[in-house]
């Protein structure tokens, strides 16, 4: 049995009431539901606040580059399908910097479950606006406020019909980390977007702003109703609800390579007598 | 006139005409045939327009003797259209002959008109002509028709029963005549050759030392080496991935080398440039890459589809920070396979990015090649079993700077002396001996050491130049890359006009090890430095690493590929 001990406890680098210590909790407290070992178990990060979260539990870390965390992933979980591999990283990284690679992860239906920490500012490099800050939204680089509108990450993936996607919020652990653990079990790509206040650099999203506007999906509620969830995705405002807002079957993209077989890749035997056979086919 | 004795005799056919024509279909049936049949190629693919309308050209240098490299004049000229006798006509060697349709109704001393429309339907008229040529080399038409068969199989009896006709109406046509004849000497080889371009043998040397990943963004002229593995994936167990952008390209690649899986990406320059940034996450997490970079001209989208060496300056300091590397540059279709291979080998064994720098030239040109020796050869190991006192960190502090890697996932299989728990860490954040990222200013600089350390290692595994000609020389020709054949044969043609002539050529352009160079260098009269670049970056780097000023340079970079010719009519101006 896997216990939360074993997944150690570390100083952080975070502000005392940061969202990120909640969402730590609630990744580690998954993680022991599903009964995962450390060794089993691969965190892959990109830069920002949130990316430090990999460096504050015990399990294998890819902590790379800014926004590029979801083709590490991709490649890791497909070379070894005995990895669970979660993204960590924030709505600057996930959003912005690698807004392609979650395109192409949703596409693909890489089975890997990322987790983004949703608190609508970069916190790492102090306060300038992220793609989900609201309009308006004043900042040291926007003094007037900012005109683009926010991008709703859970309505992009609904609407492409990716494999699971859900939203928590890091106020709520117990239903976070149970999120996270219907994410892992998904046989396909996971979206578990987390809302959380920046204590430091959001005056405005702050705990209560989140807590009096999260309400969990109602039991009625069903993830395999897309028109329906649709809707659910586009809601933000004075009510914003958390939940599995969709999911499907479709088959995994690791499912599709018939190469990748029983054994991970990466403990197969390179087959040199096939390589034999492919030269002499230039003759 | 250039053209002397000393150089290998050959036949340099060129079938030009429009895409789309077959001409590429044309020139790959002579050349697996002409390989088939024992004898030396270099095939030079010039495609994309350089006028209006498209003008593409397939060009088979063959001979009896062993063929380093392309060749000028032209020998025989399948003209597909009219535009391509007016492009080449100049171009023709004193006894060449030019191949047109009898309808056109041209004339002329080396003109040599067959009527298509009588031997065949006009839609064949690409094997037609290679029928003819086949008559005109001197080979059997049996040849030629086996090639044929296996090009077309899949296309159906009816179509190759039409083609096999076509080319049987041309062979028997041009064979009784009397007309011009290009008859090539017995072949050389009697073995069995294989026709592979330098793309092929990237695949393959490559699939030999065990990779099982591969992500790229298709860009010309890399994607064939993408596609290639792609069509064996399945039979070889690899995984071949076309990735949104070459960012995610490179950081795939570093995920599956990560996570133990062999890994390449290959791209050209503006796509390599993309991949910057990736290229010294590779050098801090000091995790293994293999980066191909198959360059063409620029800068920015420059000319697609030709032929520069001009991105060694670039691929040398591409990536911010300070971390070894080395680069690789084969010279010939076999050192394609052999660097490649040798390239996943240093990666593995100094954990972190190996180069791997051709061009279009080189991509592109088919050679006939010897099998290689797959039973000599052992794929890579990324799950090493370590003894029980080995330092358990990730990124320990060695007297070599090479560390262990721990494979995630893996430890239990790999690190048997160690718990199951032992896990992989890599941060590009500096960081301290277990990956863990750390502002310890002590430790930042030790593990700036210790990485830059590991270039002893690579050091002592570099490969030195080769060394040919004349000893205490009083010219040495100095190049790197896939110049090689036209400078060994440019060589060899002002020795035969009584010059003292040395070459060098480097197949591992970085590092350079000054006493495997120096040496050779001192010891020749006079030196110049070949190059198909505008700035002389080799002959640059050699100073910056030698001392040694190269002052007189050879830089080719019109988009063509370096030709005896070219360096030897700069040779006499220089």
């Amino acid at each position: 049995m896997v216990t939360i001990e074993d997944y150690g406890t570390y100083e952080t680098a975070w502000c005392p009431g940061c969202g990120n210590h909640s969402i730590l909790q609630a990744v580690k407290k998954a993680l022991v539901a599903l009964d995962l070992q450390p060794s089993q178990v691969l965190l892959v990060s990109g830069i920002g606040q949130a990316a430090k979260a990999p460096h504050y539990l015990k399990a294998n870390v890819f902590n790379g580059l800014h926004g590029r965390s979801l083709p590490v992933a991709t490649a890791a979980k497909t070379v070894n399908r005995d990895l669970a591999v979660i993204v960590e990283s924030g709505d600057g990284c996930t959003y912005g910097e690698g807004g392609n690679h979650l395109l192409a992860a949703i596409r693909r239906n890489v089975d890997v479950t990322v987790i983004v920490h949703n608190n609508q500012v970069y916190g790492l490099t102090k306060g300038q606006a992220s793609p989900t800050s609201g309009e308006g939204f004043v900042t040291k680089a926007y003094p007037h406020g900012v005109f683009s509108s926010p991008f709703k990450a859970p309505l992009l993936a609904v609407a492409m019909r990716a494999g699971f996607v859900a939203r928590g919020f890091s106020g709520r652990i117990d239903h976070l980390a149970q999120l996270i653990q219907e994410g892992v079990r998904q046989r396909g790509f996971s979206l578990v977007e987390v809302l959380q206040p920046c204590v430091s650099f959001n005056r405005v999203n702050t705990f209560s702003w989140y807590n009096q506007r999260c309400y969990e999906l109602p039991l009625t509620h069903d993830p395999g109703d897309w028109e329906n969830a649709i809707a659910i995705a586009d809601q933000w405002g004075d009510r914003i609800p958390i939940g599995v807002i969709y999911r499907n079957n479709r088959p995994a993209f690791d499912e599709n390579l018939v190469q990748l077989g029983e054994v991970a890749l990466v403990s197969q035997e390179v087959r040199m007598d096939q390589l034999k056979k492919i030269m002499m086919s230039y003759y | 006139m250039r053209d002397g004795p000393s150089r290998p005799k050959a036949v340099n056919i060129v079938i030009g005409g429009e895409a789309g024509q077959g001409l590429i279909t044309v020139g790959d049936i002579l050349t697996r045939t002409l390989v088939r049949a024992g004898y030396s190629v270099v095939v030079t693919q010039s495609y994309q327009s350089r006028i209006r309308g498209g003008h593409n050209t397939f060009t088979v240098r063959v001979g009896s003797e062993e063929i380093l490299g392309p060749q000028e004049p032209i020998d025989i000229l399948m003209a597909l259209n009219m535009d391509t006798v007016h492009f080449h006509q100049h171009e023709l060697s004193p006894q060449g002959t030019v191949l047109v349709d009898e309808k056109w109704g041209l004339e002329g001393n080396a003109i040599f008109a067959v009527p298509y429309e009588e031997l065949g339907s006009q839609k064949f008229s690409g094997i037609l002509a290679l029928g003819v040529v086949g008559a005109m080399l001197g080979l059997e038409e049996e040849r030629f028709s086996g090639a044929l068969e296996q090009f077309l199989g899949k296309r159906g009896d009816q179509v190759l029963q039409e083609n096999l006709a076509s080319l049987k109406s041309g062979f028997s046509w041009m064979s009784s005549r009397s007309g011009p004849m290009h008859k090539l000497s017995p072949p050389r080889y009697a073995g069995t050759r294989l026709t592979l371009n330098g793309n092929d043998a990237i695949a393959l040397g490559a699939l030999a030392a065990g990779m099982k990943w591969c992500s790229f963004y298709p860009m010309t002229p890399a994607t064939s080496i993408a596609e290639t593995l792609a069509i064996h994936s399945q039979a070889m167990g690899i995984v071949v991935e076309q990735a949104e952008d070459e960012i995610a390209a490179i950081n795939m690649a570093l995920g599956a080398s990560f996570a133990g899986a062999p890994a390449m990406v290959a791209t050209s320059g503006g796509g390599f440039a993309l991949m910057t940034e990736a290229v010294s996450l590779a050098g801090m997490i000091e995790t293994p890459l293999v980066i191909v970079v198959a360059q063409r001209p620029g800068p920015s989208t420059g000319l697609p589809t030709r032929t520069e060496q001009s991105d060694l300056e670039f691929v040398l300091h591409s990536g911010h920070g300070e971390f070894p590397r080395a680069i690789f540059a084969p010279g010939s279709v076999e050192q394609c396979f052999h660097t490649t291979r040798q390239a996943f080998e240093l990666a593995e064994a100094l954990h972190g990015p190996v180069f791997v720098l051709t061009d279009q030239f080189l991509a592109d040109s088919y050679r006939s090649v010897e099998p290689f020796d797959l039973e000599q050869l052992s794929p890579v190991r990324t799950c090493q079993v370590l003894s029980e006192d080995t330092p358990h960190q990730v990124y320990a502090i060695t007297q070599s700077g090479i560390s262990h890697r721990l494979i995630p996932g893996l430890s239990a299989q790999c690190v048997a002396a160690y718990s199951a728990e032992r896990l992989a860490i890599a941060d590009s954040d500096e960081h301290d001996e277990y990956g863990h990222l750390t502002e310890d200013l002590t430790i930042r600089k030790r593990m700036v050491d210790k990485r830059l350390s590991k270039m002893n290692e690579i050091l002592a595994r570099t490969i030195p130049p080769e060394v040919a000609g004349d000893e205490a020389a009083d010219l040495m020709l100095l190049c790197w890359g896939s110049t090689r054949g036209a400078v060994w044969e440019a060589a060899d043609t002002l020795r035969s006009q009584g010059l003292r002539v040395a070459t060098m050529h480097l197949s591992q352009v970085w590092p350079i090890v000054p006493d495997t160079v120096l040496g050779h260098l001192q010891n020749a009269r006079e030196v110049i430095c070949i190059e198909s670049n505008a700035t002389g970056q080799m002959a640059k780097i050699i100073r910056r690493e030698t001392g040694f000023h190269i002052s007189k340079k050879i830089l080719r970079y019109d988009g063509l590929p370096l030709t005896p010719e070219f360096v030897l009519r700069q040779i006499a101006e220089v």
